[in-house]
């Protein structure tokens, strides 16, 4: 077959990755070792053996693993090389373990150009450098055009717990519901960049590994943190959706304190959108016993991840919140008029509206 | 005073007009999500009854269309939609299934966006989906006419448009429909003007006001609903004056009939309506995707107990519909009132009716 030209298939050239790049002959070892070890932090000696031997401290370790995909892949704000690393370590801290190792196995389309390639794999090293973290093993394969959307990354991650484990599933009654800065930065930002609106606010995604700033309050609230919870999809709506109906209790929150930067509510009014309910990256949610609230608080408010922390509302008896109509109802907000009302799960893709 | 006093203070007037039992029906969707997404029924008497009508323009939309969009996405055309269309169900599946099986859908924020998919792929057809009141089509108008004057040949819209007063009257006049009162659209009525809502109050004695989405307008709204109901004085009170003018936008009124002229169409709920859509004008019969594509009879749908035909009408509530909140929820909707973000059952699930 050789000279024969699929016609979906470009040759590879030095501009954009191509199928040869995936098939395992000199094309792919040039890449890796040329595009992605040599950016890459923390290789070491058996970074090309068949598998990386960690040295892990003792004691419990934590464990995650998550798929990246976006389009665009480059945003105001960030790539979907910094999203891959910040999402795994994030999982991770949000157990209250610190990120030690990162696994990264890459999927590529072909014909994305190697340049956008190189800034991907540079801000994947870069993301991972900075949150201290060390990718250990990795995998790149190339498929045809159209059978990927650019690029997909997985990454896995091993961290090492600490002495309290936050769970989804401890929120109780009376804590206080904490958030390290404003909702829906990513989600708006990225929309605005996929659909080229003309939006003149500087609107840049909020990516960023949080966990330098849970641990500060970890070491202010201990226990008294019984949950954390990253607001990725489907935002602050999901999770705290997620956290009700995992710990059997109501949430309420009050919009009139919930971060949202003026210009992220603008655009999602247009679009028929709640900020509530789009994507964040570098956001967590806090439920807090409320004897700990004011230090942990205070701990987040002093990193610059949580300069914009708020105490947004209350969890309570599951029993006496109000049911909705149709939803499950464990989630009211009050409104900026002061009247409250159900915050719902967010249903499916986010679609913008007619008028 | 903040937003949520000067809210209480007027919620304190109505309440203090001693409001006899009435209902109310808000013609747009918006205002029905408005309603619901700001709790605004408790601020209100139990007196008054706030009901949804037939304004959005994705719900009113007929199975036959639904029918003939999904056809023209399976014969190779690129869609070019507003996103609350994609998830409706037709008698062929929805966009979305469609979608998922290979044909092309585009989600649009500007109708114009689909000139430049049409100049990007100049060996595919693709389709506007015109969908939408007397707001919307203006743009969709704009871009009809920009098509013809550069020659676009691989570009055509499915036009499906609406007008709100033939509806309203057709509503008002039908004996099994107990409407106290209409809020009117506020941005239908920046195109069309106060003026048009005129023969309502005349002709049928029900009073009327047009209002804004925040909060304080739609309060604004009732209030002047109730004290005309009280004072036995119907008449059309613009209570959006920072956007409503009596006359409306005629520029904008020209360049819609520059390009479609008023035609009986086809409403889900209420069936075929005299003078009461649009058609492209016969000048711009080539870019009508509805002789451009050869479509097959409409085939017919089973929605089983959903009952939006009766909700769009306001003769009864999302609530009265067995599939509510059971066998139809936004994840997966059977009615095009829950599918829409400005369905009044969406609004009705969401928000806690």
């Amino acid at each position: 077959m050789a000279g024969k030209r699929h016609p979906m298939h470009h040759q590879p050239t030095d501009q954009t990755i191509g199928l040869g790049h995936g098939s395992g002959g000199a094309a792919m070892q040039q890449l890796i070792r040329d595009e992605l070890l040599s950016v890459l932090p923390g290789q070491n000696p058996d970074a090309l053996e068949d598998a990386a031997v960690l040295d892990l401290p003792p004691g419990r370790i934590a464990f995650t693993t998550d798929s990246f995909t976006v389009q665009p892949l480059e945003f105001p704000g960030g790539n979907i090389g910094h999203l891959a690393v910040h999402g795994t370590v994030n999982d991770l801290a949000m157990r209250g373990a610190r990120p030690l190792y990162l696994s990264v196995g890459m999927i590529i389309e072909e014909g994305l150009p190697l340049d956008t390639l190189r800034r991907i794999v540079a801000s994947l090293g870069e993301a991972a450098h900075d949150a201290d973290v060390s990718i250990v093993a990795g995998d790149t394969k190339v498929v045809g055009r159209g059978q990927a959307d650019g690029i997909f990354i997985n990454t896995s991650g091993i961290g090492t717990c600490g002495p309290h484990a936050p769970s989804v599933a401890a929120a109780r009654p009376g804590d206080l519901v904490l958030v390290n800065g404003t909702m829906g930065d990513h989600g708006v930002a990225v929309m605005i960049a996929r659909e080229d609106l003309q939006v003149t606010a500087d609107l840049r995604s909020d990516t960023a590994a949080l966990y330098s700033l849970v641990e500060p309050m970890l070491a202010a609230g201990g226990e008294g943190i019984h949950t954390l919870r990253d607001l990725t999809r489907g935002g602050l709506a999901a999770g705290l959706n997620e956290i009700a109906s995992s710990s059997g209790v109501g949430i309420s929150v009050d919009s009139r304190a919930i971060p949202v930067r003026p210009e992220v509510g603008g655009v999602c009014e247009i679009l028929g959108l709640s900020p509530y309910a789009v994507a964040n990256e570098g956001k967590l949610v806090a439920m807090v016993a409320p004897d700990a609230a004011d230090a942990v608080l205070e701990a987040m408010r002093e990193h610059p991840l949580g300069a914009d922390a708020a105490i947004i509302g209350e969890a309570t008896d599951a029993r006496t919140a109000e049911r909705g109509a149709g939803a499950t109802g464990l989630v009211r907000v009050t409104t900026a008029i002061g009247t409250t009302r159900v915050l719902e799960l967010p249903a499916g893709e986010l679609l913008p509206r007619i008028c | 005073m903040s937003i949520a006093a000067h809210c209480r203070e007027l919620a304190d007037q109505i309440a203090a007009a001693d409001p006899p039992p009435m209902t109310i029906m808000e013609v747009c969707g918006t205002h029905s999500h408005a309603i619901g997404r700001y709790g605004i029924r408790q601020l209100l008497p139990e007196s008054i009854r706030l009901i949804s009508g037939p304004g959005c323009p994705v719900c009113v939309t007929a199975d036959s269309d639904l029918d003939a969009i999904v056809q023209i996405a399976q014969q190779g055309a690129i869609i070019a939609t507003f996103g609350d269309m994609v998830r409706v169900i037709g008698p062929r599946g929805s966009l979305a299934d469609a979608r998922a099986a290979g044909v092309e859908v585009r989600v649009m924020y500007s109708p114009m966006q689909s000139l430049d998919l049409a100049r990007e792929y100049p060996d595919r057809e693709v389709v506007l989906i015109g969908v939408g009141f007397e707001t919307t089509t203006p743009a969709i108008a704009v871009t009809v006419s920009d098509a013809a004057s550069t020659g676009l040949r691989n570009f055509s819209v499915y036009a499906c448009h609406k007008l709100v007063p033939p509806a309203l009257e057709v509503l008002i006049a039908d004996p099994d429909c107990r409407i106290d009162a209409l809020l009117c659209p506020g941005h239908v009525s920046t195109i069309i003007g106060a003026n048009a809502y005129e023969f309502i109050p005349r002709d049928h004695g029900i009073p009327c006001a047009i209002a804004g989405f925040t909060p304080l307008d739609i309060l604004l709204g009732v209030n002047s609903l109730v004290n005309q109901i009280v004072s036995g004085e119907p008449r059309v009170d613009n209570c959006y004056p920072r956007a409503v003018q009596a006359e409306g936008n005629p520029k904008a009124r020209a360049q819609v009939e520059s390009v479609f002229a008023v035609a009986d169409v086809d409403w889900r709920g209420l069936g075929m309506l005299p003078d009461s859509g649009l058609a492209l004008r016969a000048e711009y019969s080539h870019l009508d995707a509805r002789t451009r594509f050869d479509l097959a009879p409409p085939i017919e749908i089973d929605r089983g107990p959903c009952i939006c035909g009766e909700v769009l009408q306001g003769k009864a509530l999302p609530t009265d519909c067995p599939a509510f909140g059971s066998a139809c929820t936004p994840q997966s909707p059977i009615g095009p009132c829950m599918v829409s973000s400005e369905g009044s059952c969406a609004a009705a699930y969401r928000y806690g009716g």
